[in-house]
């Protein structure tokens, strides 16, 4: 018989703390230029979601947005193993991925303050950044949707034999949906070149993870069940994701078939603008905070030898490049009000009767 | 000519699609080894291969969106929902991926594939594998929706389907799989035209629209109705999104009477649109209100003698007509 808590209970949840840092992975065999790009992305990713939340509390960005500070790591490291035609879905929660695929600031911050010069012309919003150009197909905001739509452009790449890999960012609420249990049973029987990446900051929106999935790894106890190997990588180790990122994109690159991959990570913010995160444990979310992936990060490249003033380099560049974004949002025109009649289809209008 | 069944049709228009272009590709549950489980897609599979005709698990959501991802990335799927009921259990990816995603990347992308559904009631199999969802799918800017009455409006109605860059609905109505049609024999491929209706009777006195199976219950009462001395002209609406209204609209100008018969529950059945278009358009051309002639408002029963009563019949279309040219 299933207990339920008491009121003053609901909701309290012992604190998942997060593994101390693998000092080992410093002597992981990635070439230092690469490391500098991982260092580079994490940058971009951190000052442009921090420029993103200041601009919320001036009013300037409009709607929802979600931010992945804290989770930078995950978005470098598979943004950097990436090949440049390979094909990124990422979800709401999208912004990191856009960047982490050379997606200009620019346009990516103008769309969050629906801008004619945003990346879809004010069209999509926060929620759905796209840019075909640079492989990201599209971030999608009902959860679960964009795995199975991996599946089809890595049944594309099957198809045509390219080698290209898809690649399906989500997080740890997803795992408790149809669409992705459909999505990796569908990939794993068609044998698709899909990359499945669990961002399990331990909280689907405001509720604990743990208080709705019967597993403690919502990614990764669930692959078994679709015959794949059970992967959990540490989510705030940008070389551990590349390196984890490199062995799946290879595998899938060669006709391997998919894999699944839980990361395991923490948000510094909450889940939406809305939510300042108070349901979270202080001690969970302070120790977290300690294991910020920036930091450690930068202290490695200084421990394998890279100099400081190469770091900062990248820092002030990354300042310059964010405060360039900022005013070119900001300058950005009001969409045409004829938009609004384009592109609903491939004739570039939106006639529906003769 | 030839004689052919509106199933044979299904398997024929497949069949021209993935001869015509290497890019298209065909799945579904059953469709492949089996050959459909209403026998649409027999034959495909020995003829073009299992890369090209591939069997599904029963994962509606994944099979949409492989075709969705799919057709982003240059393939022009072809993807069967066994059933149309079953569109429910994936309508996220049909609404809110497939629909929105060229419009909300600003054109970035083209979705060029066809969810193929067979619709309709007829078979006896009760209110969740008998309904007629077209209304569903008409509502959701950004989608096609076509449904054929005859064998070769299936071929070349899915030829257009399969050759136009957004994504098509194409609903095949169950009721219609064994009835024969003349189809032009030859080596060229059918293809017609999408967002294009048909009159399939000429008449003076009375203009009927109807869809899909209703087309033969219109085209039954219709001939009753010359019987009483009634020349009713029938219009194969064929396509809803894109809408030929001009057909409709010419042909309540000369008969200054419109029907619609509609398979679809009443509430926001595709007819609603039609009267509205009518009403705004042509009002002054109407010698009387429009009626619409449809199955009521309630889920479909599942006994054949509840189910014929339930949907359009030939004499509730024609005595519909009759009362109202009377008054």
């Amino acid at each position: 018989m299933t207990t339920m808590p008491s009121y003053e209970e609901y909701g309290n949840h012992t604190p998942v703390f997060p593994q101390p840092v693998n000092r080992e992975n410093a002597r992981l065999p990635i070439p230092e230029e690469v490391r500098l790009k991982l260092f580079r992305v994490q940058q971009e990713i951190r000052q442009f979601e921090k420029r993103a939340y200041d601009m919320f509390l001036q009013g300037l960005v409009k709607g929802t947005s979600h931010l992945s500070l804290g989770q930078e790591a995950i978005a470098a490291g598979f943004g950097v193993a990436m090949r440049k035609d390979d094909w990124t879905f990422a979800t709401y929660r999208g912004h990191a991925h856009t960047l982490a695929r050379g997606v200009p600031m620019t346009p990516v911050l103008a769309e969050l303050l629906g801008r004619e010069n945003g990346l879809m012309g004010g069209k999509g919003g926060s929620m759905h950044l796209t840019s075909v150009e640079h492989g990201v197909m599209g971030s999608y905001a009902i959860i679960g949707a964009h795995l199975c739509v991996a599946n089809g452009a890595a049944w594309t790449s099957q198809y045509n034999d390219t080698g290209q890999v898809a690649v399906a960012f989500f997080g740890d609420g997803t795992t408790n949906i149809g669409a992705f249990h459909e999505a990796v049973n569908f990939a794993a029987v068609w044998n698709l070149p899909t990359v499945f990446v669990c961002e399990n900051n331990l909280y689907m929106e405001y509720t604990s993870i743990a208080d709705v999935s019967p597993v403690p790894n919502p990614g990764a106890d669930r692959a078994s069940a679709y015959g794949l190997p059970s992967i959990i990588v540490d989510g705030n180790d940008a070389d551990a994701v590349y390196m984890v990122a490199g062995e799946a994109l290879e595998k899938a690159r060669t006709g391997g078939g998919p894999s699944l991959i839980e990361a395991q990570t923490y948000r510094h913010h909450g889940h939406s603008r809305a939510d300042p995160g108070t349901y979270r444990p202080k001690e969970e979310v302070d120790a977290w905070n300690e294991r910020d992936p920036l930091p450690m990060y930068h202290q490695r490249l200084l421990e394998i030898g890279v100099g400081e003033e190469r770091l900062t380099a990248v820092v002030q560049e990354t300042a310059s490049a964010v405060e360039e974004a900022t005013e070119g949002a900001k300058n950005g025109d009001l969409p045409n009000l004829d938009s609004i009649y384009t592109d609903v289809w491939d004739d570039g209008g939106w006639q529906w009767r003769n | 000519m030839a004689e052919l069944t509106y199933r044979d049709a299904v398997s024929m228009g497949i069949a021209q699609e993935l001869a015509h272009d290497p890019n298209v590709v065909f799945l579904g549950e059953d469709v492949a080894g089996a050959g459909g489980v209403f026998k649409t897609t027999g034959g495909l599979l020995e003829a073009f291969g299992p890369k090209r005709v591939r069997d599904a698990p029963i994962s509606e959501q994944a099979i949409l969106g492989a075709a969705m991802g799919a057709a982003m990335t240059g393939l022009r799927p072809i993807a069967e929902i066994m059933f149309s009921d079953f569109l429910a259990v994936c309508w996220d990816i049909v609404a809110n991926e497939i629909a929105k995603t060229r419009y909300m990347t600003d054109g970035q992308m083209s979705l060029p594939l066809v969810i193929r559904t067979a619709n309709g009631a007829g078979s006896r199999f009760g209110a969740q594998h008998s309904q007629s969802v077209e209304n569903w799918a008409m509502m959701i800017p950004g989608l096609k929706v076509v449904a054929p009455s005859t064998a070769v409006d299936t071929i070349g109605l899915l030829a257009a389907a399969v050759r136009d860059p957004d994504p098509v609905i194409f609903f095949e109505h169950k009721s219609c799989y064994p009835m024969k049609f003349d189809v032009p024999s030859g080596d060229d491929d059918i293809v017609d035209e999408l967002g294009t209706a048909k009159i399939v009777r000429q008449g003076s006195d009375v203009t009927i629209v109807a869809l899909a199976f209703m087309v033969h219950k219109a085209l039954g009462a219709a001939e009753r109705l010359a019987e009483h001395g009634i020349d009713a002209e029938v219009i194969d609406v064929r396509s809803l999104v894109p809408l030929d209204t001009k057909t409709i609209l010419e042909s309540v100008a000369k008969t200054n009477r419109i029907f619609t018969v509609e398979e679809n529950p009443r509430l926001c059945g595709w007819g609603a649109e039609v009267a509205s278009i009518v009403a705004e358009d042509a009002f002054w051309d109407l010698d009387a209100p429009v009626v619409r002639i449809t199955t009521p408002h309630v889920p479909l029963p599942a006994a054949d003698s509840l189910e014929d009563a339930t949907i359009p019949s030939v004499e509730r279309v024609f005595d519909t007509i009759m009362k109202a040219v009377q008054q």
